[in-house]
């Protein structure tokens, strides 16, 4: 929503206040009477003009604007209440057109004249146009505000190229947005490297690569001779060397010149900017500049990081406590989904540089970092760029990295010698005054405030201080800070599924199925994989998760199972596997158990023995002998117990009405039907169902992950038991009266285990996690919940119910049981004279 | 020399992600594996934990998870990876025209002791 032209926000008249006036409604000149107010509310009465008609907004985040992923309403800094609170002045849409240093006031566009003790002058910068022929035309746009970005997007509506000129920071993040938008990008660009103001030509080329697998054209060495046009609007580009290319839209991002006119026209002493000293004055004692518009020992800055530090001491100045400021090492992330590129100090190398360079091919990373005197002067990462604030900071502290040179470029996690990748212990060792988040320039030392102050959470600490608030790379260093500050005491954000992601359990499951991935290495490219292929803890998770999403449609696969899951046996520590016919409900026949016998004898199984669950196993089987050992069980009409497996273990029961003089119900024909229906089907973990005749409870059901009590009047459901190292008895949920209520909620409840809680996750853990009113709400508050569960339950044993042994014995996957062959060392005989 | 190099078979015997083995009579087991980027790699097929069998864990990137006691192995070099220490055994590998070959004196070795 932009505020309407000619907006006044005025507040209370204070008559005895200095008058302070700010030319320029942005980040540098509203962050610098931000840190005044801070400092001194009361001392001035400020005005501040703006040229654009709106708000304070975060330019920086224009980009992620014209990709769609955040709205203008989002990157506004301040809004109008904050001018209001503040007895802020804004006049904004029209803008100074001169200042009169005698009478020490502003004239604006309207005839508007406006007094001042101080003024600052904060006007930015403006884009480059190149003067070419056609520079000029309709539709040839830079990248600077709101309006830049309506103009594209309108251009994405009704067109289908664009060219961008300018390959630098600005011009990828253009192209990028555009790309997305749905148009066919061409980059020209005028250097043989992409962002060669920041990447060196590896990173440059590993960039480029990567962007035009995305479908971008990109030109480098190009030179632009001309904006062809058509009836007044932009038509193409073509260039020196004779090549044209399409244009509805022409960006140009070639880069951006202090606007020093204004002070120009005053007198001020200006170069290539507005020349300041180290307290941000200019040549006229009541003027000072800050931001894009001044030059500050020789440097104009464009980036961010160092407009936040000469306005802490702008507003140091202004307020009687001058602090002086030095200048900045500036240092670049850039983040175009994906891509992850950081850039920092002078990278440019030569004589008494070294170089330290680590490549890793296969994973698309490369680092740089350029040593100089034992001091780190530049980096440039890309791929990686985990150890970027910490190379910053030893650059910014102009530390001796002697004794730590040999493993300097591994990271801060090698170098430090501590411990592998503990990604806490790195943000432990920054300084105070490290900065954390580039995008709103918080250093370290206000974000652990922010958290002792009362922030929590993640969400809280981005309330806050707008720590990792906006393009969310620093997300990581944040949750650092708080696990150090607080530890155990950290709120909200549920643990991440492994190192190799930022995403939480929950998250990934919800992108798997929103986004519709149904295969591992699909899921890691989509969500940002870390590591190239996952670890043993992500992989069978993923594994999982896909799986429940999308039964029958998912690509399974057997390598990222664990091993007894791809055995369908138990290994054991001797390399050998155990074997678990099933038995349902615990009974068994004089056919089973006569086939069990011979098997035990014809393998020459050292033991067979009688399990918790109220089976049979024989253990001392080799791999290569399990095939044909499920062939002679599956002759018997056996098949698997996955005893192996996060999946359905057993129905443990008790003899009930059959046979108990104490039996209410028929327990153990129950117990076969629940074990029928529920057998084959994978879950987050092992999964124990009993069903006891009666309370006496001989099956032990109130130790179940699902138990069944019967009574005279029916049957008592109960849920989320565990037997094991830590016993938690069940938690009672309902109680039905007929045997078909029983399956239904068991096979609902088991659906929503499978398809809430996180891989590894007993139902114990799970409910203790989530709450049993959570999971009574789930199942009870809409009366058809419990049916569409059991629905969806069972359409996935459709799938599921395969008996994995019958698969084997007939010769499915026999390379995962047969040796690729035997070596027999020639041993020379003998030979007796 | 082609003596010296043991010719176990074609490279597609072994599945990307997997690892099958080599008994050796009178010496101990082989593994033989093939990482999810299709590199390979031999080691004896002993955690050098608890003796567990390598070839039934899980490969991710060029490391094995044992699976007896969740030790991760580098199959580069057979080293356990921090914070454990300990090393399996590598056994020179090759890929020639297709085919894998092992190196005969190093697998041959095992049955020596």
């Amino acid at each position: 929503m932009n505020v309407p032209m000619n907006l006044r926000v005025t507040a209370t008249d204070r008559p005895l206040a200095e008058r302070l006036v700010v030319i320029g409604n942005g980040m540098a000149g509203c962050r610098a009477v931000e840190e005044i107010l801070l400092r001194d509310p009361d001392r001035y009465a400020v005005t501040i003009f703006g040229a654009e008609p709106r708000v304070n907004y975060n330019r920086i985040m224009l980009s992620p604007v014209l990709a769609g992923e955040k709205t203008f309403d989002e990157i506004i800094i301040n809004g109008p209440d904050w001018y209001a609170d503040n007895g802020i002045t804004l006049i904004s849409g029209d803008p100074v057109v001169a200042i009169d240093r005698t009478t020490r006031t502003v004239v604006a566009k309207s005839g508007r004249v406006e007094p001042y003790d101080r003024l600052i002058i904060a006007t930015g910068s403006d884009p480059f146009i190149i003067p070419v022929p056609g520079n000029d035309l309709a539709g040839v746009v830079t990248f600077r505000n709101l309006d830049d970005v309506e103009t594209m997007l309108a251009a994405a509506e009704r067109g289908v190229s664009a060219v961008v000129i300018g390959g630098g920071l600005l011009g990828l993040e253009a192209a990028h947005g555009l790309a997305l938008r749905g148009m066919g990008v061409t980059v020209v660009h005028l250097m043989p490297t992409l962002m060669e103001r920041q990447l060196d030509e590896a990173a440059g080329y590993l960039l480029k690569t990567e962007l035009e697998r995305r479908g971008q054209t990109i030109v480098t060495g190009g030179d632009t001779a001309e904006i062809l046009g058509r009836d007044g609007h932009v038509a193409g580009v073509r260039l020196k060397d004779g090549r044209e290319f399409p244009a509805d839209i022409v960006v140009m991002a070639v880069g951006i010149r202090p606007a020093t006119s204004l002070a120009k026209a005053a007198g001020l002493e200006v170069e290539r900017g507005i020349l300041v000293d180290d307290h941000m004055v200019t040549s006229d004692p009541a003027i000072m500049a800050v931001g894009e518009c001044v030059q500050h020992r020789g440097q104009c800055y464009g980036l961010v990081a160092p407009l936040w530090e000469m306005c802490r001491a702008l507003a140091d100045a202004a307020t009687g406590r001058p602090s002086g400021y030095e200048g900045s090492v500036t240092a670049t992330r850039l983040k175009v989904s994906g891509i992850d590129v950081f850039s920092a100090g002078d990278f440019s190398g030569g004589d008494g540089a070294e170089d330290i360079v680590m490549r890793d091919a296969a994973r698309g990373v490369y680092k740089r970092v350029v040593v100089r005197n034992s001091r780190v002067v530049g980096a440039v990462l890309y791929g990686d760029t985990a150890d970027g604030s910490w190379y910053f900071d030893l650059m910014r502290r102009g530390e001796d990295i002697s004794s730590i040179r040999e493993a300097l470029i591994f990271g801060q996690a090698f170098a430090s010698g501590g411990a592998l990748a503990d990604p806490n212990a790195a943000v432990a060792a920054l300084s105070d005054d490290a900065e954390i988040c580039g995008c709103n320039g918080v250093p370290k030392e206000a974000v652990v405030a922010c958290i002792k102050g009362g922030a929590r959470s993640l969400d809280a600490v981005r309330v806050r201080c707008k720590a990792s608030a906006s393009c969310g790379s620093c997300t990581g260093l944040v949750e650092s800070l708080l696990v150090l500050t607080l530890g155990e005491a950290v709120e909200g954000g549920p643990k991440t599924l492994c190192k190799c992601t930022r995403f939480t359990h929950d998250d990934v499951r919800r992108l798997i199925l929103e986004r519709e991935l149904k295969a591992i290495p699909q899921v890691m490219q989509e969500l940002h994989w870390s590591t190239p292929h996952g670890c043993a803890s992500c992989r069978p998770a993923l594994n999982y998760y896909l799986l429940c999403a999308w039964p029958g449609e998912y690509v399974d696969e057997q390598h990222s199972r664990f091993v007894n899951e791809r055995m369908h046996a138990n290994i054991q520590k001797d390399g050998t596997y155990s074997v678990v016919p099933r038995m349902w409900g615990g009974i068994t026949s004089p056919r089973e158990l006569r086939a069990i016998a011979d098997v035990v004898e014809k393998y020459s199984a050292p033991m067979v023995k009688i399990t918790g669950g109220q089976r049979i196993d024989i253990f001392g089987i080799r791999k290569e002998d399990l095939p044909a050992v499920w062939a002679d069980l599956k002759a018997a009409g056996m098949v698997s117990g996955h005893a192996y497996g996060k999946a359905l273990r057993t129905v443990k029961t008790c003899v009930g009405s059959e046979w108990c003089r104490f039996g209410t119900q028929d327990s153990t024909g129950l117990g076969v039907r629940i074990e029928r229906m529920t057998w084959g089907s994978w879950m987050p973990h092992k999964f124990k169902i009993a069903v006891s005749g009666c309370p006496r409870n001989c099956a032990e059901a109130t130790i179940k992950d699902f138990g069944v009590v019967c009574v005279d009047s029916g049957y008592e459901l109960h849920v989320a038991g565990n037997g094991g190292m830590k016993v938690r008895a069940t938690d009672l949920l309902c109680k039905v009266a007929t045997e078909q209520e029983v399956l239904e909620i068991c096979a609902a409840f088991i659906q929503l285990y499978r398809e809430q809680a996180h891989y590894l996750e007993r139902t114990a853990h799970w409910i203790e996690r989530v709450g049993l009113e959570h999971v009574r709400s789930a199942l009870f508050d809409d009366p058809r919940a419990i049916g569409r569960l059991a629905a969806r339950f069972r359409h996935s044993q459709t799938f599921m119910q395969e008996d994995p042994w019958a698969k084997r014995a007939a010769g499915e996957d026999a390379r995962l049981h047969q040796h690729l062959a035997q070596v027999r060392p020639y041993q020379p005989m003998e030979i007796k004279q | 020399m082609i003596g010296d190099w043991l010719d176990i078979g074609p490279v597609d015997q072994i599945a990307s992600g997997n690892a099958r083995t080599l008994p050796v009579q009178g010496g101990e087991e082989i593994a033989v594996f093939r990482t999810l980027d299709n590199h390979f790699f031999a080691l004896v097929n002993r955690c050098p934990h608890k003796g567990g069998p390598l070839s039934e864990g899980i490969v991710h990137g060029r490391a094995v998870t044992c699976p007896l006691h969740n030790w991760n192995i580098s199959l580069e070099t057979g080293r356990a990876l921090n914070p454990d220490k300990g090393c399996a055994r590598t056994i020179p590998l090759k890929v020639d025209a297709g085919r894998i070959y092992l190196l005969r004196e190093a697998v041959v070795r095992t049955s020596a002791a």
